[in-house]
């Protein structure tokens, strides 16, 4: 299913140029593949923010990528090299081939604009010629594809739950029907029952428009639920990628080890975990 | 030992004007030392209304909350006596400490207030409660934004501990912190709790964690306890359909893996 290469990252750098310098992403190469969901995991202060902020150039001074090439492969046949994009390429790039689901997305809706002007800010922008009723149209149906619904379109952030608001996020991600989703922590201030609806929905929206999805948090059980592969960052750098099952039976690498034992088992042994009196960590 | 009962609680609040909402639904429970009980439900079961009750920033509509057997005192050199008592961990650590003072002042004020030691005694006191969160004694001058998240959280533990409480209400205290240190964090209130033989109330939605560092868990859903018990028949054998929902919607990689199968998901 996931053969062909959606995005090729090779050697690629960010620093941080404040002093002391500081290096958060280091050397990183990966391919991500078309249609697959990548798991990116680490605690914070990882880089893997500042990755797929990278990935789609926007890091502001002083952060600055040092080196590497990122190559997106276009489903036209077309290799567009995001790096040397100028201005008005990189304008049309974002949201139409790559969109991003921000963290604490669902807070940054504008409080004064109805849910239905907001989704069509995003036609205004990258498709100017669409006409106001196709404008209305689409929003409605991206609405009920999320399942809030076409008539939210007129209501005001503030009269939707937090799930429902992060649900009209990854509608307005999903506009352009783009090949690739960055979703940064998309479900971390969400209680658990409405996480796994989100969730589910992302799944199911992928199976429908087979777009790659890479998926940030820190939270490694749920990853290893949606993920196809996982990678594991540390201090800028991956050190480990695999599949899911391959990270949870047989962790390569010490630190992967050390993250999936943050995680008490919801229903597997007490283990060596707490109340056994062992002495907390040094911070 | 102490004991705090909750005896047929319920809250109602009211909502623009005429509207009420009903927070609690006949909550009774009973938080004595040595026991940790953990308080579940999802965003807006009641969860922090309970804890609001305890700490006194709301009354209960109906019903009583008595601390050792007495309703709980609602002024005056009791009510202080009761906050000496019932001490309180808050989830956020860049909102609960105060941006203006140090670390000394911090755990200063309630020895002072709550005449735990000795003026004279006020300082070595101070670096005893840091000793026993783990901090390092050079941090008593610093000021909160100098420390990381974790270390803020030990302050503001060690701030609930300085009057030498008997109860602890411990409202998500881990979930605004990295996974990295969440766990050492919540070793560190398990081992005090042992030590002082504290009654600990753990708020959170995060089932695992529930499940490991209490005796007991309180599933709560629109206010109504629906299930209750010792935590691992609460997990592990759920009753309530609510609480099999919460549980199934945790990831869980135990079972994910269990049944054999291909390296991908498709």
């Amino acid at each position: 299913m996931f053969d062909e290469e959606l995005l090729t990252l090779h050697d690629f750098s960010v620093t941080y140029e404040v002093e002391p310098p500081v290096h958060a992403v280091r050397n990183v190469s990966l391919a991500l593949r078309r249609g697959e969901i990548l798991g990116l995991a680490g605690e914070s202060g990882c880089g893997k923010t500042t990755l797929a902020y990278g990935i789609q150039r926007l890091l502001k001074p002083p952060a600055v990528i040092t080196s590497g090439r990122t190559v997106f492969h276009d489903e036209s046949g077309v290799d567009i090299d995001i790096n040397t994009l100028d201005v008005a390429a990189l304008r049309a790039f974002r949201w139409d081939k790559a969109s991003m689901v921000f963290q604490g997305a669902m807070n940054s809706l504008n409080p004064v604009l109805s849910i239905g002007e907001q989704l069509g800010d995003v036609f205004t922008a990258h498709r100017p010629g669409m006409s106001r009723r196709d404008r209305t149209a689409e929003c409605g149906d991206l609405l009920d594809l999320v399942k809030v619904g076409r008539e939210r379109l007129r209501s005001y952030p503030h009269e939707l739950s937090g799930g429902m608001r992060q649900r009209v996020m990854i509608a307005m991600a999903l506009a352009l029907r783009p090949q690739l989703m960055i979703m940064d922590e998309p479900t971390t201030a969400l209680d658990v029952l409405v996480q796994r609806e989100i969730l589910d929905e992302i799944s199911q929206l992928r199976e429908r428009f087979g777009f790659s999805v890479i998926f940030i948090t820190h939270d490694l059980p749920l990853l290893l639920e949606i993920s196809d592969r996982i990678a594991v960052m540390l201090e800028g750098r991956i050190v480990e990628l695999d599949s899911p099952e391959n990270i949870y039976r047989n962790p390569q690498h010490h630190y992967t080890r050390r993250l999936l034992e943050s995680f008490p088992s919801l229903t597997g042994d007490r283990g060596g975990f707490l109340r056994d009196g062992e002495p907390a960590g040094a911070r | 030992m102490t004991t705090l009962e909750f005896r047929n609680v319920s809250k109602k609040y009211r909502i623009r004007g005429s509207r009420e909402l009903l927070a609690l639904d006949d909550v009774s429970f009973t938080l004595e030392s040595g026991r940790t009980i953990a308080l579940v439900g999802q965003s807006g079961s009641g969860k922090s209304t309970i804890a609001k009750i305890i700490t006194r920033l709301e009354s209960a509509t109906t019903g009583s909350v008595l601390l050792d057997g007495e309703p709980i005192p609602s002024r005056g050199r009791a009510l202080r006596a009761y906050r000496q008592q019932v001490r309180m961990v808050f989830q956020d650590p860049f909102a609960s400490l105060n941006p203006y003072h140090t670390i000394r002042h911090h755990l200063e004020r309630p020895l002072r207030l709550h005449h735990v030691v000795a003026p004279g005694e006020v300082d070595a006191e101070v670096l005893r409660l840091l000793d026993r969160v783990r901090l390092s004694a050079d941090l008593v001058e610093r000021r909160p934004h100098e420390l990381s998240g974790g270390q803020r959280q030990r302050v503001a533990i060690a701030r609930a501990l300085a009057s030498r409480p008997g109860l602890l209400i411990a409202d998500e205290p881990v979930s605004m912190l990295d996974v990295s240190i969440r766990l050492g964090v919540l070793n560190l209130l398990a081992e005090l709790q042992r030590e002082s033989n504290l009654g600990v109330l753990y708020i959170t939605h995060d089932l695992a964690t529930a499940r490991h560092f209490s005796d007991e868990i309180m599933v709560l859903n629109s206010g109504v306890v629906v299930e209750r018990g010792p935590s691992d028949d609460v997990i592990l054998n759920p009753q309530h359909a609510y609480t099999r929902q919460l549980r199934d919607a945790s990831p869980n990689p135990d079972v994910l893996f269990s049944t054999p199968k291909g390296g991908s998901r498709s």
